[in-house]
């Protein structure tokens, strides 16, 4: 634990490790949207007998329509035999629609289409783009109210500037993640999955913000002589309970995700691993980013990209 | 000011007491009848509720493209906004349908809500949709005991009309409403006639169909000459001077004998142009129409600019079409195609198995507390049980709607109320290491511990805030149903890490409750501070 902030190098080169694959991931083959996203099929089917969300969600399963949300509803009398389903476009006539009529038959029984009808998205790129101009806003608060109330340090912007990259790492992986999944699993996006990233958000900063009042503190009492001392310091002051906190978050998940409910599995997935991801970051990234500014490594590295050093008599000495 | 530790407990006991009061489902121990209005608002992914199928059947003449479509569905949600519908879905289908989901609006009659069918009417207990005088369903009293059958089991539950609560939906959202105040040219038309006005005089309302193709072509300005002539669709096409468009707004209002009318106003333009039309029609009659019917005629006694009532409509109407006017006009003619009560997204087995997981994923959080901090580890489980029922019972309150985003929220908070508590008590550990005394370790555990409580929850509540702001400005409701209770439980978490656990752990010195320090999960003996690594 002694020298967190010494090997800084290697924890922004496994940051790094875990995220390309993900970007690249998310540049090549984008995230597969649900139905939420692109809309799709809405297909009632009336059954001659009472039925269950998870057995006809099965069914669906099965023949590759993965994320339809079935509902179910009564009518004519009969008590939960209508299925509403959304799903992928399921096309009129089709040899798909023929293969899953025939599966719907035989493994729960006779019914008749009462509909099938092509659907918007609920949750349309309107939507989407707000939600990232909302998160724009929030992180311009964010760091606003954490130069505040870091005011007294040397460089008040940069802490917030710090937990908003943090931030936004985590929320790369949870997005690069879902990328591979959804290339490797087909695992699809939701509106639940908004929720979940919104969540990472909302964990993400919290987490590095207890990490920051450490440094902010034992900057006020000189704990340390040098600045990457004081990072150093206040990691290991704040490691246990960073683990502590998030192993309780977690647990939480892992019951979500074992015992609780077939479609809130991908929701729950998400949140995971921005927690782990959230925690990693307040650790690993944005205090060691602290570190790297406050020795002039970031500046260096801005020079050496935008040219200013590009010779190599100019390049940086160690 | 601070209060002393006893006095707090107090309020704290008379909080927990109330909160759980009120968080307690239904009418439970319910005395004087307060509770009733206090309800769990759950989201159609949740509960289940009313999907309604509309058409657009544009006018002959009528364009009907995705810009028409669009803006009808606008109208279509600010009118389902008004019937007070949480967190409702309403999305275009194809290329001429609106899909609109309402939930939480199912088919039990409002009369038999409490339990108990001795108020309704009997008309409340029939559906009769088609209007044939025979009711399709009708919840009876088969076995003639005075209770009806449904209600025996004791809840009203299975106490269903199918398509009652799609009923009232349909009734508000059908209707064009289309507002006009038009120039009779000094004749008085009587109620119910069908008129044709300068806005748009193809349309004749609900009558399309039948009109006839006679004079499409005529003057969308009223001749003086064709005024006399009577209440056919074919007549004259009236002039238009004010349009729905021109409202400001309207509400329910009661005239001198004390009838609920319509009352609304004019935004600046329209309030200027309808004074100088009464100002020079004075003892004229002008006539109100909705949807090309006349529905009443009143005679002008004096100028008005911007405000009046709209007399004439049948009181149980009233609030439909003053919520119906404030939305605006539908841009096209919607028809019902399809309206149908539906269960909830995720199944009711995947709710009940979502809330098992989660009871286990407390448990286990609750285990751990305790048996990594000890003592303060109890105390917070208890103060984790305090701020579950203080934060539910403010769900229920203000209301929110909890939708699986909600829940997401909620539990995110609960994850930094732990947090709260872990960051005190680690500081707590800490102090004690240094050798401090009990409680004043306690109290610079706490002191130290604020700062970073304080400055965490306050981004959050930033986070929550804006996310809330900007999802009610844009109608992201999912946006919303997350900020709002992410915000709620933070706000919660603030005060119950703070004062409850401080408060409890206050007392248990006080009382010399709390003297070893194995309590507090420490083994070695006082040991100075860690020294600064590097």
């Amino acid at each position: 634990m002694d020298h967190l902030a010494g090997k800084r190098n290697l924890w922004y080169a496994i940051s790094t490790i875990v995220i390309i694959p993900g970007l690249l991931g998310l540049i090549i083959f984008g995230l597969q949207l649900g139905i939420d996203f692109t809309g799709g099929t809405n297909w009632n089917l009336k059954f001659d007998r009472s039925i269950e969300t998870e057995e006809v969600r099965a069914v669906l399963e099965e023949h590759g329509f993965d994320g339809s949300v079935v509902q179910v509803s009564s009518q004519d009398g009969g008590k939960d035999n209508v299925a509403v389903i959304n799903m992928k476009e399921l096309q009129q006539g089709s040899p798909e629609k023929q293969e899953l009529e025939q599966a719907l038959r035989s493994q729960i029984g006779n019914f008749d289409e009462l509909e099938i009808v092509s659907v918007g998205a609920s949750v349309g790129n309107e939507i989407s783009r707000r939600a990232i101009f909302a998160v724009f806003l929030a992180s311009i608060g964010v760091i606003t109210y954490i130069a505040f109330a870091f005011r007294n340090t040397q460089n008040p912007a940069l802490y917030g500037i710090a937990a908003i990259v943090a931030m936004l790492h985590d929320v790369v992986v949870v997005l690069g993640v879902f990328a591979i999944l959804g290339k490797v699993a087909n695992v699809e996006i939701d509106a639940l999955f908004v929720t979940a990233i919104l969540t990472v958000i909302g964990f993400s900063v919290h987490d590095t913000i207890v990490v920051f009042d450490r440094i902010r503190e034992n900057l006020a009492r000189r704990a340390a002589p040098t600045f990457e001392g004081i990072v150093n310091y206040s990691l290991a002051q704040t490691v246990v309970r960073s683990l502590n906190t998030s192993m309780t978050v977690i647990f939480t998940l892992m019951a979500l995700y074992l015992f609780g409910g077939e479609s809130t599995k991908n929701f729950v997935l998400a949140l995971l691993i921005g927690v782990v991801s959230g925690t990693y970051s307040s650790i690993f990234n944005a205090s060691q980013i602290l570190v790297s500014w406050e020795t002039g490594e970031i500046q260096r590295l801005f020079r050496r990209l935008t040219g200013k050093g590009a010779g190599p008599a100019m390049a940086p000495s160690r | 000011m601070r209060l002393r530790p006893w006095h707090m407990l107090i309020v704290i006991v008379v909080l927990t007491l109330v909160s759980t009061w009120i968080s307690l489902p239904g009418q439970t121990l319910d005395v004087a009848g307060i509770k009733q209005d206090v309800t769990v608002h759950e989201g159609l992914d949740l509960q289940g509720g009313v999907q309604v199928l509309l058409k657009a059947e544009p006018a002959p003449g009528q364009r009907l493209d995705s810009d028409v479509l669009n803006g009808t569905r606008n109208a279509v949600e600010r009118r389902v906004n008004g019937l007070g519908v949480n967190e409702p879905v309403i999305r275009t289908r194809g290329n001429d349908e609106i899909s609109v989901e309402l939930p939480g609006v199912n088919d039990i009659p409002d009369c038999l809500k409490d339990g108990n069918g001795a108020d309704c009417t009997p008309a409340e207990l029939q559906i009769d949709s088609n209007g044939d005088g025979t009711p399709e369903h009708q919840l009876q009293d088969a076995d003639g005991n005075g209770t009806l059958d449904c209600l025996e089991d004791g809840n009203a539950d299975d106490c269903r009309l199918p398509g009652l609560g799609a009923e009232r939906a349909v009734r508000v959202l059908q209707r064009t409403a289309l507002l006009e105040i038009i120039d009779p040219q000094g004749s008085f038309l009587p109620e119910g006639t069908r008129v044709r006005t300068s806005l748009n005089p193809n349309d004749t309302g609900e009558e399309t169909a039948e009109t006839p193709a006679a004079s499409p072509e005529a003057s969308p300005v009223a001749s003086p000459e064709a005024a006399t002539a009577g209440d056919s669709p074919t007549g004259p096409v009236y002039n238009t001077i004010i349009a729905g468009d021109d409202l400001k707004d309207a509400f329910v209002n009661y005239n001198q004998v004390g009838q609920m009318v319509v009352g609304f106003q004019l935004n600046g333009d329209a309030a200027s142009r309808f004074y100088d039309f009464t100002s020079t029609h004075l003892g004229q009659p002008m006539s109100i129409v909705i949807d090309k019917e006349v529905i009443s005629s009143p005679v002008i006694n004096g100028a008005i600019s911007n405000e009046g009532v709209i007399e004439g409509v049948p009181p149980a109407q009233v609030r439909d079409l003053v919520l119906q006017l404030k939305a605006g006009a539908l841009a096209v003619p919607l028809k019902v195609v399809q309206s149908r009560t539906v269960g909830p997204t995720l199944g009711q087995d995947s709710i009940d198995r979502s809330l098992i997981a989660g009871i286990i994923g407390l448990g286990t959080v609750a285990l751990f507390m305790v048996l990594y901090y000890r003592l303060p580890g109890v105390l917070s489980v208890v103060a984790l049980l305090i701020y579950t029922s203080i934060t539910f019972a403010l769900f229920k309150l203000i209301p929110v709607t909890l939708t699986l985003a909600g829940i997401a929220g909620f539990i995110l908070s609960i994850g930094m109320a732990v947090d709260a508590n872990v960051l005190i008590f680690a500081r707590l550990k800490e102090e004690l290491r240094t050798g401090r005394t009990l409680s004043s370790a306690i109290e610079a555990g706490f002191d130290h511990a604020w700062p970073s409580i304080r400055d965490s929850n306050i981004s959050s509540m930033i986070t929550a805030a804006i996310l809330y702001w900007f999802g009610r400005y844009t109608g992201a409701s999912i946006i919303t149903g997350f900020a709002l209770t992410l915000f709620v439980g933070v706000a919660v978490s603030m005060f119950t890490a703070i004062t409850v656990t401080r408060t409890f752990l206050r007392l248990m010195v006080d009382a010399g409750m709390a003297r070893h320090r194995s309590w507090f999960g420490l083994v070695d003996e006082p040991t100075p501070a860690p020294s600064p690594a590097d």
